[in-house]
């Protein structure tokens, strides 16, 4: 017979130690799958270690990408404290992207850091109007949110297609699907001579804000008491429509700066594929962190060496990048279980006198 | 023993470290009712939920007829025969009255054959004068009538023993002394009945025998010529219950709230105030009686600013506070003490400290912007002091707290800021009878500070050990007020029932 | 022309209408699954991939039907017996199956093979719209038949009772001897097999190719039709053929070559069903009525009280 039963109090360190365990043990099994396209897991992993930590430029690479995770991360931390599953990051980074192209184009000016506060501002706000309406929707008429912001993925995702196939396009981009190239003050400036940028700063900056906003502000506060429970914080006088508006609007202006991040410090220009999936990363990241601010940063870094494993396999072992997504499903799995084991105590108990 | 249908014999179950059954033995025989008496934490709904195959003892057996059995789930108990009605009713209250019954059913055949089960519960329904049509969907009837749905269930199946857990808490007077009928008529077709209940007065009347249990442990059982009220409390509690609180009398008679002709409705539209009308004095605790489902919780969330009234006024101290600013402002100045704690009274994952400002955390002096932890810390250490709140680790969520300590914060909390006006529903619901003695002491100390309570409650008994006057709630409507110092219980249960009587 | 109409609409609206009936077989045992996408395209490659190599169109279905079912029966482990988050297992398995499907998909990617033929009911040939209706594959006519299957399934059996009863209060279920956890499970994997047989319909029958991520958000929008839809199947095939009366023509609008560009076109239906959200959302009082009281939330025995 198998007893099950639930523990009561676990330590909090135990708890993100074994979480880490499984996310390893996570890709782990996903190696295997590997197996079957007769790849060697040993020099697959040493060619992960290489691409990812091997030199200047690797480590720099890896943080190339940790940088929009980190962000939309931190958009989606910031729903998910309150329970509000935000899982459009993905379309709002893309609209983030059009928002700082459509400024690096068409306003003229000389200054860097007025192109770039601009593109930042526009990139928030489109974002931010962007992921509001699935707020709206919410707190209006009751519609669920994470049907409708994730709808809107491909909605967004399709419509920057449609302005690179078409208004945006590059006149003398031979027919390519990109916009035209951004001016050299529409860019963020790199670090280390590699191809790293400010945007780190960025996302470091906005770590630190998330701290203190959540973690330490009234305002927090008042987040967190809507997350636990939203009738003991009608009841305390907190509005939790005006609430759901502020935070819908911020979770996707901040994931929407990724696409800021990404247009001005990466590719400079706007094209078909900005985010590999950031932005459904991005809700791992929040859900494994327990939207933590340590937590975002390190699992950032987590899925950025998964994306960087993507790179390697599509590059070394030609196999299509979406094997990402399972890694991150196999990973996601193994933590669900080992939670289940965490929080439980399992034994296995015979019946007396039987 | 050979008249035994049920023996159990050292039945042990422990939660975690905590012994919530420890070695209990006894047996219920064919044909009686015994009752299981004893407070809120002796135990008596895990041992049942163990009868009923719900949960699997650590220790200890089950023997049925004299033979051992083991149930790994409740089918396997209802196959010998036992059932239970929960005091959470186990019904689907989107289906229909038909499907909760079917759905029961022992034996099902694959195929629903509607019309051959239809025409066996009408025979039951008739049987016992049941007016309650199969087709209606559940939540559209009445507490009472949910709870005979529940018996019948048990009946069809062909039960044996019958476990009625609390079944007279939701129940007029008048509707309990039909089900005490009823219940006696079973037991003279030779069914077995358990009866838990924690009022010792009701339990004298309908019992053979009573099971004493205490903090988890069997203390002794009683047969019917050992009924002794004094001495069936000395054992449960330990000491006899305190008869009377000293009530200081209300000094003036001063009116601070009124609402006049409040109207309020529920999510589905229906109403569930209608053309309320109250008063409230100045330093007065006073009582709202009637059964669950009257417009209890649309009346304290009306005052307490959960819901809006669709029509009517709400006075405080003449001043009209039915909309807008001055309501704002009127509700910050109340305190409540909600229904469902763990639902509405804490935000389970935060800290004790952080459960603890929920009310004043808009206060100036928790910080403007950023939270003032040490000021928070302050602020909490001298209410965890005064209300004796015990929790394990500081930084550990409130939800992990037991429902006494629970209720501990949010009393601390609402009484913190010295409100002129308390809103307690059902304050005491669920709690051992130290802490409910703690809450009522608590509330007279703050009425000799100058604070009104609204006490809503639905154990009547309470409401005339600490109220200065009582008026009954039926059908969203207020049926007048009555002076506890010369009311009886049965007056208050024919308004509970919906007849009018002013004072 | 109103016939192409309408059989356009039925070929595009029959994946997503099977996978909405598996969603709210689903959910009406009180499990959401956000993973339909994932396991549409675990579906898809597995009907097209058996399709290409044994050229048996019956086995190809029955398994992608089986492999959904496995696939799913993850979420169904995890969500029940471990009591897991129902959202973000459910994101977990769309992931999985989106990765899974293009890693092993890869190697059918234009590869063609002969799809499903049409299976024509003869006595309706002269009747016009009729002998459109009438004039579909095999699929299509099965998915009616699961539609009256799990509607009197759902109710007129004992065990489509039981079936919502745990979807609707699960106590309630277990006090009447109803293995909560088993019916759950099972109902996801049930569940999970017609959402691949939809799936398969899109590969084998409807392009038919196998295309990486060529469900393009179907299982989302089937996931927002079981709202739609209010938990009854009946109202999910009128969701779902409005859906492809949508896609059908917005096919057609690019076919006949209009200006409107063609990225345009292709987000009607993602905002089709979101204007169909709101619209559902103005009946508030039926979803309230009709969503399964206990959906999204995890039982366990002993939390009660």
């Amino acid at each position: 017979m198998i007893r099950i039963e639930k523990k009561s109090i676990i330590n909090p360190l135990t708890l993100n130690f074994f979480k880490i365990i499984s996310f390893f043990i996570g890709v782990f099994i996903s190696t295997l799958v590997l197996k079957v396209f007769s790849i060697n897991i040993t020099d697959f992993l040493k060619d992960i270690f290489v691409d990812a930590f091997g030199s200047k430029y690797a480590i720099s690479e890896t943080f190339l990408k940790t940088i929009p995770l980190i962000i939309c991360g931190i958009g989606v931390s910031l729903a998910f404290k309150m329970k509000l599953w935000n899982i459009g990051a993905e379309g709002q980074l893309y609209i983030g992207a059009l928002g700082s192209t459509l400024v690096a184009l068409y306003f003229k000016t000389d200054s860097s850091f007025f192109m770039l506060s601009i593109m930042f501002l526009v990139a928030f706000i489109l974002g931010g109007l962007w992921s509001s309406f699935a707020g709206l929707l919410k707190t209006k008429l009751n519609i669920n949110e994470i049907i409708v912001t994730l709808l809107m993925n491909y909605i967004a995702i399709l419509f920057i297609n449609y302005l690179v196939y078409g208004p945006l396009k590059d006149p003398d981009g031979f027919n390519f699907p990109y916009s035209k190239k951004f001016p050299p003050q529409a860019a963020l400036s790199t670090l280390f001579d590699t191809r790293l940028h400010t945007g780190i700063i960025l996302a470091i900056i906005l770590l630190i804000v998330y701290y203190i906003l959540v973690e330490r502000s009234i305002w927090g506060y008042e987040i967190r008491v809507i997350g636990s429970n939203p009738k003991a914080a009608k009841y305390a006088g907190i509005n939790i429509n005006r609430n759901v508006m502020l935070v819908m609007f911020l979770s996707g202006g901040i994931s929407a700066l990724a696409g800021f991040t990404e247009t001005a410090g990466v590719i400079n220009r706007l094209q078909h594929s900005i985010s590999p999936g950031y932005g459904y990363t991005a809700i791992i990241i929040a859900w494994m962190s327990g939207q933590k601010t340590f937590g975002i940063f390190l699992y950032s870094f987590f899925m950025a060496v998964i994306f960087i494993a993507g790179d390697t396999l599509q590059l070394n072992y030609q196999l299509p990048i979406s094997m990402v997504n399972t890694f991150q499903g196999i990973i996601l799995f193994v933590i669900l279980i080992s939670e289940f084991l965490l929080n439980h105590k399992i034994s296995f108990k015979r019946r007396k006198d039987d | 023993m050979e008249n035994s249908l049920l023996t159990l014999k050292n039945i042990t179950k422990k939660f975690g470290n905590f012994y919530a059954n420890k070695d209990i033995s006894f047996d219920v025989r064919k044909g009686e009712i015994l009752t299981i008496l004893g407070e809120n934490g002796a135990g008596k709904s895990t041992l049942m939920n163990i009868i009923t195959g719900f949960y699997m003892p650590d220790g200890g057996a089950i023997y049925i007829n004299g033979q051992k059995v083991y149930f790994n789930s409740p089918k396997e108990a209802i196959k010998y025969g036992i059932g239970m009605v929960h005091q959470h009713f186990m019904l689907v209250k989107n289906h229909t009255v038909f499907e909760n019954i079917y759905v029961a059913l022992k034996d099902k055949n694959f195929i629903i054959s509607k019309d051959h089960y239809i025409k066996k519960f009408k025979s039951v329904f008739d049987e016992f004068n049941l007016n309650i049509e199969l087709k209606t969907p559940l939540w559209k009837l009445s507490i009472g009538e949910q709870q005979w749905i529940e018996i019948i269930k048990l009946l069809i199946n062909d039960c044996n023993l019958l476990i009625l857990d609390e079944p007279t808490t939701l129940l007029t007077p008048q509707e309990t002394i039909f089900l005490f009928q009823f219940l006696n008529k079973l037991k003279e077709k030779g069914k077995s009945i358990i009866f838990i209940s924690h009022k010792i007065k009701e339990v004298m009347e309908i019992s053979d025998r009573i099971t004493i249990l205490k903090k988890g442990e069997y203390v002794t059982t009683l047969e019917r010529d050992q009924f002794d009220e004094d001495h069936i409390s000395k054992l449960m509690i330990g000491s006899t219950i305190k008869k009377s609180v000293k009530k200081s009398p209300v000094e003036n008679n001063e009116t601070i709230l009124e609402m006049i002709n409040v109207s309020a409705k529920n999510d589905k539209g229906l109403s569930d105030l209608v053309g309320f009308n109250l008063t409230l004095r100045r330093s007065e605790i006073l009582g709202i009686a009637g059964i669950s489902g009257n417009g209890q919780k649309a009346l304290a969330e009306v005052l307490t600013g959960l819901k809006d009234p669709v029509d009517g006024k709400i006075l405080l101290n003449n001043q009209d506070v039915t909309k807008g600013n001055s309501r704002q402002k009127y509700i910050h100045g109340i305190a409540h003490i909600p229904e469902d704690r763990k639902a509405m009274g804490i935000a389970p994952d935060l800290t004790v400290e952080e459960n603890l400002i929920l009310k004043n955390f808009k206060d100036k002096k928790f910080g403007t912007l950023i939270l003032n932890k040490k000021m928070v810390k302050k602020h909490a250490d001298l209410l965890i002091s005064k209300f004796n709140i015990q929790f394990g680790i500081k930084s550990a969520p409130v939800r992990l707290l037991s429902g006494g300590n629970i209720q501990k914060v949010i009393i601390a909390r609402e009484l913190s800021e010295q409100p002129t006006i308390l809103v307690a529903l059902y304050p005491t619901r669920g709690l051992d009878i130290g802490s409910q003695e703690f809450i009522h002491d608590t509330i007279l100390e703050h009425k000799s500070n100058g604070m009104s309570t609204i006490y809503i409650s639905e154990d009547i008994d309470e409401l005339l050990k600490i109220c200065d006057r009582i008026s009954v709630i039926f059908r969203g409507k207020n049926m007048g007020y009555v002076d506890p110092t010369n009311t009886d219980i049965y007056t208050i249960g024919k308004m509970m029932g919906g007849a009018i009587t002013s004072d | 022309m109103i016939d192409i109409i309408i059989d356009t609409t039925i070929r595009a609206g029959t994946p997503i209408f099977l996978a909405t009936m598996g969603a709210i077989l689903m959910e009406k045992s009180g499990i959401i699954n956000l993973g339909i996408e994932g396991l549409m395209l675990i579906g898809a490659l597995t009907g097209f991939y058996v399709t290409f190599i044994s050229g048996n169109i019956f086995i190809a279905f029955l398994s992608a039907a089986i492999m959904a079912s496995l696939v799913g029966s993850i979420h169904g482990f995890l969500t029940t017996y471990l009591k897991a988050n129902q959202i973000v297992s459910g994101l977990a398995l769309t992931m999985f199956g989106t990765g899974i499907t293009a890693l092993f998909g890869k190697g059918m990617v234009g590869e063609a093979i002969h799809g499903l033929d049409r299976l024509n009911i003869t006595i309706f040939k002269s009747i016009p719209i009729l002998a459109t209706l009438f004039n579909q594959d095999i699929i299509v006519y099965l998915s009616i038949f699961i539609m009256i299957l799990l509607h009197l399934f759902l109710y007129n059996t004992s065990i489509g009772l039981n079936l919502k009863t745990v979807g609707e209060n699960p106590y309630a279920a277990d006090n009447a001897g109803i293995n909560v956890n088993l019916y759950r499970f099972l109902a996801v994997i049930v569940g999970s097999g017609i959402v691949g047989i939809g799936g398969a319909y899109l590969s084998v029958v409807y392009t038919p190719l196998w295309i990486e991520g060529m469900t393009a958000g179907r299982g989302w929008i089937a996931v927002a039709l079981v709202i739609f839809s209010s938990w009854d199947v009946r109202k999910a095939l009128l969701g779902a053929y409005l859906f492809g009366g949508i896609a059908a023509n917005q096919l057609r609008l690019q076919a006949i070559g209009t200006n409107i560009p063609v990225q345009l076109l292709q987000m009607l239906p993602y905002i089709f069903t979101i204007i169909v959200l709101i619209f559902t959302s103005f009946r508030s009082d039926t979803k309230t009525e009709s969503q399964p009281e206990a959906l999204g939330l995890p039982y366990d025995r002993e939390d009660r009280i």
